[in-house]
């Protein structure tokens, strides 16, 4: 008999599917959590595969802190026009006028704990009852502990020690009033298979994943690019620095690469022979060793 | 093409391979992940520098390669797992999925769930110790849920000398407990994951041990046909009807193949309802495939107009599935709440939804015995047992042993939404 062998990308790529469909199917009112990041933009494909000939059956929902990089909200109306998807856009800046939250201080401050309060608000105002998000098991340690459909009280907290089983292919999304789950399809996906899919699939993603010249601040060991959020500090300077940023988040958080990767297949070998995690390069992270778990238990990402 | 694509390509067509690793505690499961990771070169630099501070921090003298899999900060305070945990790493042929699950009693439901996907299945022991109650336990939940391949991991050989005989002594008191069992490929692996010993690399300690390393076990097992090939079954998920200008009348029966192969043109019977039809297209975004095998995703149109909703099935008319409401299933209860005799509850199987009432509880298994618990029928959190269930609709399933997705079943808790109970039809 013929062997029947389906390479593991394409198994991570059909179980993905399998979990968006699921989604469709078992909730009444899903969305999926866009920040034009790279996994964001695989989420975005493998939706579109979900349903094709069909579209997306649900809307995309940007947590804008409003210290995005122009390009990736540039690169986020395009894609959202191309797929004939709604976008809603939940801005952190509203939260804090209406003084749900106050602004961190300081040089550090970060508006990254704040999308918390927004992204719930959001949850709440829209009766969403299922969020995609594109994290991955292998990115931080409090991850490689969270199931596909996650469980979310009604005050979107998570409770790692009380999480569902969850067993074979079988997903079991039924809740109370007012609970929702957070659902992540590429759970098993790794850094690497998220380039790899990208550049089997030709998909177009931001520049700044490319190499570019930028001005940037060193700051804990990371570089920081240059905008009117970060203030400088006492010896700090801006610098030009030949770059590349590995992931994509809010601007005083994210850092960059020194990097020449100026094409998907030099930033596969890179990534191939990189020394630090991607997460390694980004500030939020950095606060405590616990710092992830203890957001996710608030009801982050 | 450059060389780079040539890698890229090889990378695409890695197979995967997911395992798990169980123990009881202290057995050295997170050392022996940690030393597979750490050896195969998917440690970095960061993580590295985060787990040398806290083992210092601890006072070792050594960097314990255990806290790069302890995730949780209650975990890190008492230096145990809670929860399953899941891990990547490839070598060049292959990617390895772990799911890290705990050795403790109360969380043998974590062992359940992550056995639930996996291909095989890593025992470990302590040499010292030989086979103990958890050791059958775990190999026990492993048979139950059909895993073809088990390496028993003889760990901590450097604690009895790298003693052939202590190693030979404990593959024998295994053989025996395992002839028991229907675990079809069995392997035995004396290791040091302290050291590394026969992890990744070869012992020099142990050179009366001829066989492979771990390392080399797991990337040359054969997994392909561990897949039910022959009867082929396809749950229906979603049904896509774009109602678009370019497509007006499209209906694509969406969902991932359970089971065997179809092709277009392919005789299908559609279940509940029994009409048959023949398939005119499989649809995947960019293709019109050639054929669908088990674990493909695609979009399947048919010749005739037939009414297919979610929960429905495709199979060939030759070879149907069971179709019934009275059904006899091994119960894992997960829950702390045990099962309830005469209770009702909701349950899940393929994409199908119903709710069922247990009529009987026939046996409870000791699960470090394997025989029958006489004249106690009381399924609490953590037991196995054999119950008869009544479903309100009628189920189209395989026994899990045949097939494992079209086998299984969830119960749940209807006033919790939890799930408490993971069935394997028998």
């Amino acid at each position: 008999m013929r062997s029947y062998k389906l390479s593991h990308i394409r198994q991570l790529e059909s179980e993905s599917i399998y979990v968006i469909r699921e989604v469709a199917a078992q909730f009444e009112n899903p969305v999926l959590l866009f920040s034009g990041g790279k996994d964001s933009i695989t989420m975005a494909r493998l939706a579109q595969k979900a349903f094709w000939p069909g579209r997306i059956p649900f809307p995309f929902l940007h947590v804008d802190t409003g210290h995005n990089f122009e390009e990736t909200i540039r690169f986020r109306d395009k894609l959202v026009e191309e797929l004939g998807v709604e976008l809603i856009v939940a801005s952190v800046q509203d939260t804090i006028d209406t003084g749900r939250v106050k602004e961190e201080s300081g040089p550090n401050a970060s508006r990254n704990k704040l999308q918390t309060t927004t992204l719930l608000d959001a949850i709440e105002e829209h009766g969403f009852d299922a969020a995609f998000g594109g994290a991955r098991r292998d990115e931080e340690k409090a991850r490689a502990k969270e199931r596909f459909f996650s469980h979310r009280d009604e005050f979107g907290q998570w409770d790692p020690k009380n999480q569902r089983p969850e067993l074979w292919d079988l997903y079991n999304g039924r809740k109370s009033m007012g609970e929702h789950f957070r659902v992540f399809p590429l759970s098993n996906w790794t850094e690497m298979d998220v380039w790899q899919y990208i550049a089997a699939e030709g998909l177009e993603i931001p520049e700044l994943y490319y190499s570019h010249t930028r001005e940037v601040v060193k700051r804990n060991g990371v570089y920081l690019a240059k905008c009117e959020y970060i203030t400088l500090l006492e010896g700090e300077e801006y610098e030009e620095k030949t770059i590349r940023f590995r992931t994509i988040g809010d601007m005083t958080c994210t850092g960059a690469v020194l990097s020449k990767a100026s094409d998907l297949t030099e930033i596969i070998q890179e990534v191939a022979s990189a020394r630090i995690t991607e997460r390694g390069n980004r500030t939020d992270d950095k606060r405590s060793e616990a710092a992830m778990e203890e957001r996710k238990k608030e009801g982050y990402f | 093409m450059s060389t780079n694509n040539v890698d890229a390509q090889k990378y695409l067509d890695m197979d995967l391979l997911r395992f798990i690793t169980a123990g009881s505690v202290d057995d050295g499961k997170s050392t022996l992940i940690g030393r597979l990771l750490y050896d195969s070169k998917q440690i970095f630099d960061d993580q590295m520098e985060a787990i040398e501070q806290t083992s210092k921090k601890k006072g070792h003298d050594y960097t314990d390669l255990a806290l790069l899999t302890d995730g949780l900060s209650a975990e890190r305070e008492q230096g145990i797992t809670i929860d399953v945990a899941y891990r990547y790493f490839s070598t060049p042929n292959r990617k390895f999925i772990i799911a890290d699950t705990p050795g403790h009693v109360q969380y043998t439901r974590n062992m359940v769930t992550g056995a639930s996907t996996a291909n095989l299945a890593i025992i470990l022991v302590d040499a010292r110790k030989g086979v103990v109650e958890q050791t059958c336990r775990h190999s026990f939940i492993a048979s139950l849920l059909q895993i073809k391949h088990i390496i028993l991991c003889v760990n901590k050989m450097d604690l009895v000398d790298f003693s052939k005989e202590r190693f030979r002594e404990i593959q024998q008191e295994f053989k025996t407990f395992s002839s028991k069992l229907d675990v079809p490929d069995v392997h035995y692996i004396p290791i040091s994951a302290l050291y590394g010993d026969n992890v990744v690399t070869k012992s020099e300690n142990m050179p009366w041990y001829d066989g492979s390393t771990l390392l080399y076990t797991l990337e040359n097992v054969q997994v392909d046909s561990d897949y039910n090939h022959v009867d082929s079954r396809f749950p229906v998920q979603w049904v896509i009807r774009p109602r678009s200008q370019k497509y007006p009348d499209y209906r694509g029966y969406a969902g991932r193949v359970a089971g065997g192969v179809f092709k277009p043109g392919d005789e299908v019977i559609a279940l509940p309802s029994g009409f048959t039809t023949n398939i005119k297209t499989i649809d995947t975004f960019e293709n019109e495939e050639e054929e669908a095998f088990t674990p493909m995703s695609v979009s399947m149109t048919l010749e005739d107009d037939i009414d297919i909703s979610r929960g429905d099935m495709l199979a060939k008319p030759d070879n149907q599935p069971n179709v019934g409401q009275d059904i006899d299933l091994m119960v894992c209860w997960l829950n702390k709440n045990p099962l309830q005799h005469k209770g009702k509850y909701a349950i899940k199987h393929t994409t199908k939804d119903a709710r069922c009432i247990i009529k009987d509880v026939k046996y409870k298994v000791d699960i470090n015995t394997l025989h029958r618990v006489e004249g106690d029928k009381e399924i609490g959190l953590n037991d196995i047992g054999r119950i008869h269930i009544r479903t309100t609709e009628p189920l189209f399933y395989d026994s899990y042993k045949k097939n494992r997705s079209t086998g299984s079943l969830l119960i749940i808790d209807e006033f919790t939404n939890e799930t408490v109970g993971a069935g394997m039809i028998i």
